[in-house]
């Protein structure tokens, strides 16, 4: 008898970490909230006329869980952000008018998130014109999910990924005519028409990112928040393509962190200035330019000398 | 002048051409300055220098055109030919006479007749500079035109990166070129006696 409780103790611990396995992105079919969130339908018994029920899933409500599990708060489950009584369906209908968290609740004022500085990208984007024209509303998440965020400019040493992902914040908005209508109030303008003026577009699309631009550089931090208005944003090519670039205090800021930390090879040191125009990128070709110039100049002049002075006498 | 011998080596097209050809690369290599030092005034912007460079490039390449078809179609062209026999002592012999020998009172090694046109060391660096600086400039340029056509990378390096660095090294390079070339014309009969002769065609012996 008293094996047999030991027995039971272990098939029910046994249970409870199936359960707890359950509960994790990587198995969404048996996932309290995944099992319906990441699918396109869902099917429930409908206790009024006792049948299952099949229907289709709010698109703005299916989760990638493949992105979950890369992102930045895979650790959690859902309900440490969204309430516990999610768990029942259907959901309760006011619980869609309870506060969701911060970031800041979680991130501010912690010693250990310290170094992202969330107080202060709060202050810089309270200055924005996102914040301008649509206030409290336009919360962290409209730009970093937090269901998928990936920390990419930090991490990541490709350029073109950390244009890439960031620039796609900007245009799940940016390029959706309903989400932008429903923050603006307007319709979204055309950014190819808008860009119009921007030479080789595609090619400054795919290798810097909008906020180059379109924001306020703040050199305390990695990513200025204050977003400008489309009349403050940069328009002349020298802000980037010059020795003392602007890429320097936004893009560029992670490339030179890793050379330092990392040493860099070649390849990162010759293309990390490769916006600014001619050879004078490259601070030896620039160097022996000049000392090749100043040979030549002072040959013409000790040669022309000579003439004047052959012919004079 | 005072000079009795004088021969007819600049043709009207090539003249044109050289006209063509000095006034794009002159805007070319301002411009070129202008945009690598960033330069940008309220009158002159950085817009119009490098609207300006792309037009100069344009023409110079265009004209570039005309100068390969004249060589091909008329004489001008066997005056490029480089003679492999002596390649290099002759270019020693020619870099001699402007170093030391024209101060010493030394005759031409290679004077100027009907069948030379150009002298050992001119004719060597002319057929670099047009038949490869210029080629190069106008390639990359192009290319510089349309960022999309180059390759992303290669060995690692961005292939926008290195073909700016080819076009302005080879610019820098023609820039260089022009100054010595500028500075060798006044070697002549007299000191602007071959400045005249690219206008007229006429050059004196």
């Amino acid at each position: 008898m008293k094996y047999r409780f030991v027995l039971l103790f272990f098939i029910f611990l046994s249970l409870s970490f199936k359960d707890i396995k359950a509960q994790s992105y990587q198995d969404p079919q048996h996932h309290a909230c995944l099992k319906c969130h990441s699918n396109q339908s869902y099917s429930f018994n409908n206790e009024v006329t006792g049948k299952i029920v099949k229907r289709l899933m709010n698109p703005y409500y299916i989760l990638d869980t493949i992105a979950i599990s890369a992102g930045v708060h895979k650790q959690f489950d859902c309900t440490d952000c969204h309430s516990s009584e999610y768990k029942t369906y259907p959901h309760k209908s006011d619980l869609k008018l309870q506060p969701l968290s911060s970031c800041i609740d979680c991130h501010g004022g912690d010693a250990s998130f310290a170094k992202y500085k969330f107080e202060e990208i709060e202050r810089e984007f309270k200055k924005s014109v996102h914040f301008k024209v649509y206030g409290e509303n336009f919360n962290c998440s409209k730009c970093h999910s937090q269901h998928t965020y990936v920390a990419t400019a930090r991490n990541s040493s490709n350029v073109l990924d950390i244009v890439d992902y960031n620039n796609k914040m900007c245009l799940s908005c940016h390029n959706d005519m309903k989400k932008y209508k429903m923050v603006s109030g307007h319709d979204n303008p055309k950014l190819v028409v808008i860009h119009d003026w921007l030479p080789n577009q595609e090619l400054h699309f795919r290798h810097v990112r909008c906020i180059e631009c379109h924001t306020e550089v703040v050199d305390s931090l990695m990513v200025s928040h204050n977003i400008l208005s489309k009349d403050h944003a940069v328009r002349k090519c020298v802000e980037c393509h010059s020795a003392n670039s602007k890429l320097k205090a936004s893009l560029y800021k992670y490339q030179n962190l890793q050379k330092r930390s990392e040493n860099g090879t070649i390849s990162s040191i010759l293309t990390n200035s490769s916006y600014t125009i001619g050879t004078h990128q490259s601070p030896l070709l620039k160097l022996l330019s000049i000392i090749i110039f100043l040979a030549v100049l002072t040959g013409i002049i000790i040669h022309g000398a000579f003439r004047i002075f052959k012919k004079k006498q | 002048m005072g000079t009795t011998e004088k021969i007819y080596f600049y043709p009207l097209w090539l003249r044109i051409w050289h006209g063509f050809n000095a006034l794009g690369i002159i805007i070319l290599i301002f411009t070129g300055i202008s945009m690598q030092s960033s330069f940008d005034t309220p009158i002159i912007g950085f817009n119009l220098i490098v609207n300006l460079h792309n037009i100069a490039g344009i023409v110079v390449f265009i004209s570039y055109l005309f100068y390969f078809t004249g060589n091909l179609a008329t004489s001008n062209g066997k005056y490029y030919k480089i003679k492999r026999k002596g390649f290099f002592s002759n270019l020693i012999k020619q870099g001699n006479y402007y170093v030391l020998g024209m101060f010493q009172g030394e005759k031409s090694p290679f004077p100027i007749s009907e069948k030379r046109k150009f002298n050992p060391l001119q004719k060597f660096i002319y057929v670099i500079v047009m038949y490869l600086a210029v080629p190069v400039v106008i390639v990359t340029g192009i290319a510089l035109l349309f960022p999309e056509i180059i390759i992303d990378k290669a060995w690692g390096i961005s292939g926008v990166f290195m073909t700016a660095i080819l076009h302005s090294a080879m610019g820098f390079f023609i820039s260089i070129f022009l100054i010595i070339h500028l500075y060798i014309a006044s070697v002549g009969k007299s000191p602007l006696d071959n400045y005249k002769g690219i206008i007229n065609g006429w050059h004196h012996i």
